[in-house]
């Protein structure tokens, strides 16, 4: 054992692109870097296969216009700005909903099969906050399908591979069950490459590549009623931390108003939105469909005010208002809320969804499959037949790495994200179905990325620091050599449990800044941690280096939720419920200095003219101050302006956003 | 509910290995991988289990228990009795790495060998138009979580490590069926299904389809039909008299199993 301090004992590999996490973002991030020529790693924490997208049940959000003509990537950029609040990166947005239809048919051409409309095209349906039906979906697993075909599509690049270089992992390769600890640099401050362990053995490995792109999904396991599995410690965000990368927006975190909540074991499990979306409501336990009540002021045009009209809306929607149950989910999952708190809750503690009276059975059967079976295998509850019990759950985290809209690179010179790890896209609140068309989009642009950052320092390409990869050894083997310690296992419930307390769907700051002070303690006896048993496939280890990265995002969420004063998307304030128009111009941005956390306010990307214009002027009042508005042109242009001209604006507003960052 | 129940646990690695008997509290409502969990929690702290969604949707906790290939985020504690010892053992057709965690390379390796989905070239992302029924399908194979279970069980590798080169089991069989039917798939690959994949092991028992925790109906609808295309071919007179009179070879208008080169031991 003497000789497993050494950095001689780490396995070496040499890459152009290092891709940490095989989900969506990351499988298209790799895929595209490898396009480029690139030869690419895939670090997968799981088996390849199983990442977290599989769990994504509702569908794509893609204005491709199959179900309703009407629908362009000026609206589906609309609702999503809605979604967030207005605290969006607009350029993300709108790269977004222009980019989404391409991303998705590229996956029908790679193998996936999309449920279908009458003349065949790919299907789209309802979902929270989408004008149209936008959604590409199958059934209710269209995360699996995504993920399946983009696995797939890795695997036919590796048979080309295998033909024309006699190796199937010439061009790109999977490590699975490998996780990474710390990311490495040069004496420069450039990226250098990856170091972690394989699982299996627990021999410890470096990947050194000049660009690394982080595709590590969110931080749900910081909290104790999540949708999240084990997987989602936050590792990207901590990394990138630890790099010298800023974090954005990370007091919002999302919860999704459905979860299941019995039996115990299941609680915080997803129920889809696509109950919603295809017809199901949310009562009380008077049997009040009591979301017609919590319609916000923002929303009040868009949304019926009675059940009549709303239940038209399924089958008339040019017509009819959208029922209230489809508001975005930040305003859904505060309303159920606040029912529970008013007294009127379900047997174990939710609301009721029901489905059961709205569809007949059969049409439950077909549209959603997983979930019939989930009730029926989990719960003994047949949801053809009788309401499901839900409640909130924590789902997604809004926050992450700061990025460059259009490459996903960070301010750490060879360092990129994409997908749920990076920040900006979504703003405070995201709507369903924009998360998969996230993960490829961005995810396909962050291989770009990292694909031209590679060209650029071809000449000189960064190697590893040394002592860097010395320290990242100890660090990583520091708890099994620790004897007299506490279980990880049980610092992680209790953190859980504390954030799930103090920093959950409703916060207070007397009660956040608990949590700071809690969070001190569980720091201290994280760093002290002990753990039996060898580096083989050993669990407690890995939980043990988990949670360094959990408290550190665990203290960005609760510094940031302290700092903004007002109530926006996923971050509600209970001593200021509005929702302020001046810190709606604020994006509060985290970084490490030292050990410490430091919080600075930004002022958001400015929206640029031509995508203003596409919204009325009285609904910005609703979002924006006296001077904002003061500041809009007189006269509104009539449509989006060209194309050529909206690129090159957008350009110069990148520029001007990546002088900002002060590093 | 709740109450201690009696778990013996496969805990050994490659090399050696015994099961260990442990008592864990279990509470209303829970399946056998909150109990694990529990036990890692509490007792085991190293206890290797691999787990990803707990909803059944990803396909990482099968393990077999007492005796049956399950997912045990699926199996509910109460279709047991409190007074019953429950034997919790990893998957067998496939190496150990360490107690529940098997080696599934595999499966894995199997993938890469199966030409993959081939379009007609000419036709642009966007413009497939395809019906729901022509797709239903393959929609069913492709609702596969790769839990592996059909694998474990298929009696042909279970216990005759030596068939696992020439047969690649019913997921990877299905996997064949769901791009044959796939209908904007141009490739046959009916002759390889046969000769490098092994289709003619299956003697149809039908074991995969019980253990398929996503109920697909692995024998019935992939297997089965898939001999009858693999038979069709064979003794259409036609393709019969063809394959005689031009010689050509067999490969033409099927893509040939891919057969990646040996991989470097790391």
């Amino acid at each position: 054992m003497s000789s497993d301090g050494s950095s001689d004992n780490i396995e070496r590999y040499s890459f152009d692109v290092v891709v940490i996490g095989a989900g969506g973002s990351g499988l298209r991030a790799a895929i595209e870097a490898r396009a480029r020529g690139k030869k690419t790693a895939i670090i997968s924490k799981s088996l390849f296969g199983k990442a977290h997208t599989v769990m994504a049940e509702g569908g794509a959000a893609a204005a491709m216009g199959n179900a309703n003509p009407r629908d362009n990537w000026q609206v589906h950029f609309r609702d999503t700005m809605r979604g967030g609040k207005f605290l969006n990166n607009p350029r993300m947005a709108e790269l977004h909903a222009k980019e989404a239809p391409d991303r998705v048919w590229e996956l029908e051409a790679w193998g996936a099969l999309f449920d279908r409309t009458a003349e065949g095209k790919i299907s789209q349906r309802n979902f929270g906050g989408h004008e149209y039906p936008r959604l590409a979906h199958v059934g209710d697993r269209t995360g699996l399908e995504m993920i399946r075909t983009l696995q797939q599509r890795v695997v036919a690049l590796q048979q080309q591979d295998a033909a024309s270089l006699g190796d199937p992992d010439a061009m790109i390769r999977v490590f699975a069950e490998t996780t990474i600890t710390r990311l490495v640099k040069d004496s420069s401050g450039r990226i250098a490459g990856a170091f972690g362990y394989i699982r299996d053995t627990g021999r410890f490995v470096v990947f050194e590549a000049p660009a690394v792109v982080l595709a590590t999904g969110g931080i749900g396991r910081t909290f104790k009623v999540t949708s999240n599995s084990w997987e989602y410690s936050g590792d990207g965000h901590a990394l990138a931390l630890l790099a010298g990368a800023s974090l954005l927006n990370m007091e919002f975190v999302q919860f999704h108003p459905t979860g299941m909540i019995w039996p115990p074991s299941v609680r915080g499990i997803l129920v889809t939105e696509s109950v919603r979306g295809d017809g199901g409501v949310l009562r009380n336990s008077e049997g009040k469909r009591f979301m017609f009540d919590y319609v916000p002021d923002v929303f009040r045009d868009q949304y019926a005010e009675t059940e009549e009209e709303a239940d038209r809306w399924y089958t008339d929607p040019d017509n009819n208002r959208r029922p209230p149950e489809l508001l975005p989910r930040d305003e859904v999952a505060r309303s159920i809320n606040s029912e529970i708190k008013a007294g009127r809750s379900s047997p174990h503690g939710g609301v009721f969804l029901d489905v059961s009276s709205r569809l007949p059975a059969e049409e439950i059967m077909r549209r959603l499959p997983s979930m019939h079976h989930q009730f029926k295998e989990l719960a003994d509850v047949d949801i053809t037949a009788e309401p499901m019990e839900i409640g909130p759950t924590c789902h997604y985290v809004m926050g992450g790495v700061e990025v460059d809209p259009d490459t996903g690179a960070s301010s750490v010179p060879g360092l990129f994200a994409a997908g749920e790890v990076s920040g900006g896209m979504h703003g405070s609140n995201r709507l369903g179905g924009n998360s998969l068309s996230d993960l490829l989009v961005f995810g396909k642009r962050a291989g770009d990325g990292a694909a031209d950052y590679v060209d650029s320092v071809s000449a000189s390409r960064p190697a590893a620091d040394e002592a860097e990869l010395t320290d990242a050894l100890a660090e990583a083997i520091a708890p099994l050599s620790r004897t007299d310690g506490e279980n990880p296992y049980t610092v992680h419930a209790e953190l859980q449990q504390t954030m799930n307390d103090l920093v959950g769907l409703i916060r207070r700051a007397p009660e956040v800044k608990q949590a700071l002070t809690e969070l001190e303690k569980f720091k201290e006896r994280a760093a002290h941690v002990a753990v039996a048993g060898g580096r083989a496939y050993n669990p407690g280890w890995h939980y043990a280096l988990d949670l360094r990265n959990m408290l550190l995002v665990a203290e960005c969420v609760a510094l940031a939720a302290l700092e903004r004063e007002e109530s926006r998307g996923g971050h509600t304030r209970d001593d200021f419920p509005a929702m302020s128009p001046e810190w709606r111009k604020v994006n509060l941005v985290l970084s490490l200095s030292g050990e410490k956390l430091e919080l600075r306010r930004k002022p958001l990307p400015p929206i640029r003219p031509d995508l203003l214009a596409l919204f009325e002027r009285s609904e910005l009042k609703k979002y924006m101050t006296d001077e904002e508005l003061a500041d809009l042109p007189a006269s509104e242009p009539a449509g989006p302006a060209s194309e050529s001209a909206s690129e090159s604006e957008s350009g110069s507003a990148s520029e001007s956003e990546s002088k900002e960052k002060g590093h | 509910m709740g109450y201690k129940a009696k778990f013996r646990v496969w805990r050994g690695d490659a090399g050696t290995g015994a099961l260990q008997d442990y008592e864990v509290e279990v509470n209303e409502g829970e399946v056998v991988l909150d109990v694990l969990h529990r036990l890692q929690a509490t007792q085991a702290n190293d206890l290797a289990l691999r787990w990803n969604c707990k909803a059944g949707k990803c396909g990482s906790c099968s393990m077999e228990i007492n005796g049956r290939p399950r997912l045990g985020c699926m199996t509910r504690m109460s279709v047991f009795s409190p007074s019953e010892t429950l034997t919790i053992t990893p998957m067998r057709t496939f190496p150990v790495i360490r107690d529940l965690v098997t080696d599934v390379s595999f499966n894995y390796e199997k993938a890469r060998q199966i030409p993959s989905f081939t379009p007609d070239a000419s036709v642009k992302p966007g413009e497939f138009r395809m019906m729901q029924q022509d797709v239903n399908r393959s929609q069913e194979f492709r609702k596969c979580i790769e839990c592996y279970l059909c694998q474990n069980t298929c009696h042909v590798i279970r216990d005759h490590a030596e068939n696992e080169a020439a047969f690649a089991g019913p997921r990877f069989l299905m996997r064949v069926a769901e791009l044959e039917m796939h209908p904007a798939d141009t490739a046959d690959r009916r002759d390889i299904a046969q000769e490098d994949f092994g289709l003619g092991y299956c003697n149809i028992t039908k074991c995969c389809t019980e253990v398929c925790p996503e109920h697909i109906k692995i024998t019935d609808n992939a297997l089965i039909p898939m001999k009858e295309r693999v038979a069709g071919r064979k003794y259409d007179p036609l393709v019969w008299l063809g394959s005689k009179i031009s010689r050509r070879p067999k490969s033409e208008g099927t893509p040939v199993a891919v057969r990646p080169a040996a991989k470097d031991a790391t």
